[in-house]
């Protein structure tokens, strides 16, 4: 097979873009939920609103954020709150419409670990902690991750639940009272995943150009659902190739 | 009050308000962290500290390499937008230099426990933590029935520091400061904490505070001491005066995964300038220069004069 012409990132941070279309309000992280989120502001989501836990909402950064606390956020923007602000009035409040996460291990039910490998007394890898996901993953109305697909991280059990997902499947999220509808999409680098079944499981729901559902079951660390219909992504565009590589990263940080 | 108000050098506040044992908020989300603090604590060496941050960042990494610290309160441990903070992992994973005490939070949870201690409350309550394992390895994060309804919501315990180190662009003598920007979580650390030193870019007069005051966040009745300290947040940035020094967080990224290097890097950085001014003398006019933004300048407000 002949080289596709872009990179499995470059493939990633499109569709993430795509599926933000027509969203209003995003919880943004800083990498590839960056990059996505103001590709998907250039296309399908010309009035959504950035927003992010250091106290920024209607960002219109002039250069790829060097973290989610850049200065190039805070010039420009509508609004500069403080953190107690941010997370009680638009992310509690139910003002985020769509929150971005990713972590170290997922489960089959869009649980996520960024705390730790290993035992958290004695750990192999102390991983960075909640930060603001978990708060994100309780109270977005709508949760979409973001991660490469590998069998590390893909597991069937997580060595610490950080952010909560639909927990132990079917209605236990609500059944708790999360305010937030929990995970609805696995982006990956390979496919992407939903939970559109009752057990809120993870499923295979549409493959990039050149995978196939083997490749995908190979980096899952559990016997991986498919949805009933399995659909087949197109390739980025011209338009989407060159507003990544000329426009958002023209250093090529995240190819 | 002298003329001269609450200014001190940075070593006469350090000396004076932080002591060993004692907790210590060096506060700031990613920018106005002030690492001029933070390493006249390494100088003096401070032993035993209760260090309290949201993200810890590179100062926290470089004060726990340093020994100082026995205790992390924190919410986010990573070097923002780069990679892992190696120094607090060893002390973590292989208790090098010293075993560290972790107690965890999320951000909201932290920004709740300032709140709270900021504003006399016993506690402060959150949607978060339900369906999170954060609930069994910190047992200060309590679930508890909701007063007037029917659920569950989490609960933290008020935080109170003995000191919090804040950097800003400006305050006058009295300690007024006046920051904008990313306001994290300052006010709230400020009113919360016993003691407070404030260190800013520039010492400006009474009038220049109250020409503004919408953009006074910490007023000088909780302020302890101000230290006027240019580059006092170098590597990081302030907003409006430099950029952050990216450069020195890829550096610390490479040589922090060897705490021999680290300690080689305290002894020319730290234990060998004397104090922050010949810090920034040892950086250098031309690398600094570098870090100073385009000027975008908001407009005036009218306030109006009534009387």
């Amino acid at each position: 097979m002949s080289e596709p012409g872009y990179t499995a990132s470059e493939m990633m941070i499109v569709v993430a873009a795509r599926v933000l279309k027509g969203a209003r309000t995003v919880f943004v992280g800083v990498g590839l939920p960056n990059i996505a989120c103001n590709l998907a502001r250039h296309t399908v989501a010309p009035d959504m609103e950035l927003i992010y836990e250091s106290g920024v909402y209607g960002a219109r950064p002039e250069r790829l954020p060097l973290s989610i606390g850049d200065p190039t956020l805070v010039s420009g923007a509508t609004s500069v709150v403080s953190m107690a602000d941010l997370f009680g009035l638009y992310l509690q409040r139910g003002l985020v419409e769509i929150g971005l996460l990713g972590g170290a291990q997922v489960d089959r039910y869009g649980n996520l670990n960024s705390t730790v490998i290993g035992d958290y007394a004695k750990p192999k890898t102390r991983l960075p902690g909640s930060g603001g996901a978990c708060e994100i993953a309780t109270n977005a109305r709508r949760t979409f991750m973001i991660m490469r697909l590998k069998r590390r991280a893909f597991v069937e059990k997580l060595d610490f639940v950080t952010s909560p997902g639909h927990l132990t499947g079917g209605d236990s999220r609500a059944r708790l009272g999360l305010p937030g509808g929990g995970p609805e999409l696995m982006i990956t680098d390979k496919a992407i995943l939903n939970f559109d079944n009752p057990e809120r499981e993870m499923q295979l729901s549409a493959l990039y150009l050149g995978v196939v559902v083997n490749d995908v079951q190979a980096e899952i660390g559990w016997p991986l659902k498919l949805a009933k219909r399995i659909e087949e992504v197109t390739a980025p565009s011209v338009e989407e190739l060159r507003l990544i590589r000329e426009e958002l990263d023209p250093n090529g940080m995240y190819r | 009050m002298t003329k001269g108000g609450k200014l001190v050098s940075m070593r006469e506040a350090i000396a004076t308000y932080v002591s060993d044992s004692c907790s210590v908020a060096v506060e700031g989300f990613t920018g106005f962290i002030c690492f001029a603090a933070g390493h006249e604590i390494i100088r003096q060496r401070r032993r035993d500290l209760t260090l309290i941050r949201m993200t810890p960042d590179l100062v926290y990494d470089q004060m726990i390499a340093a020994g100082t610290a026995k205790k992390l309160i924190f919410s986010y441990t990573g070097n923002p937008g780069v990679g892992s903070l190696y120094c607090i992992r060893r002390a973590v994973e292989k208790a090098i230099p010293l075993p560290l005490e972790l107690e965890e939070y999320s951000h909201y949870g932290l920004v709740g426990r300032y709140a709270a201690g900021a504003s006399g409350l016993p506690f402060f309550p959150l949607r978060s933590y339900i369906g999170s394992d954060m609930l069994k390895v910190n047992p200060l994060i309590k679930v508890i029935d909701e007063p007037y309804g029917t659920g569950k919501i989490a609960v933290v315990p008020p935080l109170n520091p003995d000191v919090a180190i804040l950097h800003a662009q400006r305050a006058d003598r009295q300690g007024n400061t006046q920051l904008w920007g990313l306001l994290g979580m300052q006010k709230e650390v400020a009113f919360a904490s016993k003691h407070v030193i404030v260190a800013v870019e520039e010492v400006v007069e009474e009038s220049v505070i109250r020409a503004d005051p919408n953009r006074t966040l910490i007023p000088g009745l909780i302020v302890n001491a101000v230290v006027h300290e240019p580059y006092g947040a170098h590597p990081s940035y302030v907003q409006g005066y430099y950029d952050r020094d990216n450069e020195s967080y890829l550096t610390w990224d490479k040589l922090s995964q060897d705490h021999a290097a680290v300690l080689a890097w305290l002894d020319e950085w730290v234990y060998g300038v004397e104090n922050h001014a010949a810090y920034v003398r040892k950086i250098g006019q031309a690398r600094l220069d570098k870090l100073k933004p385009e000027p975008l300048l908001a407009p005036s407000v009218d306030y109006g004069r009534y009387r």
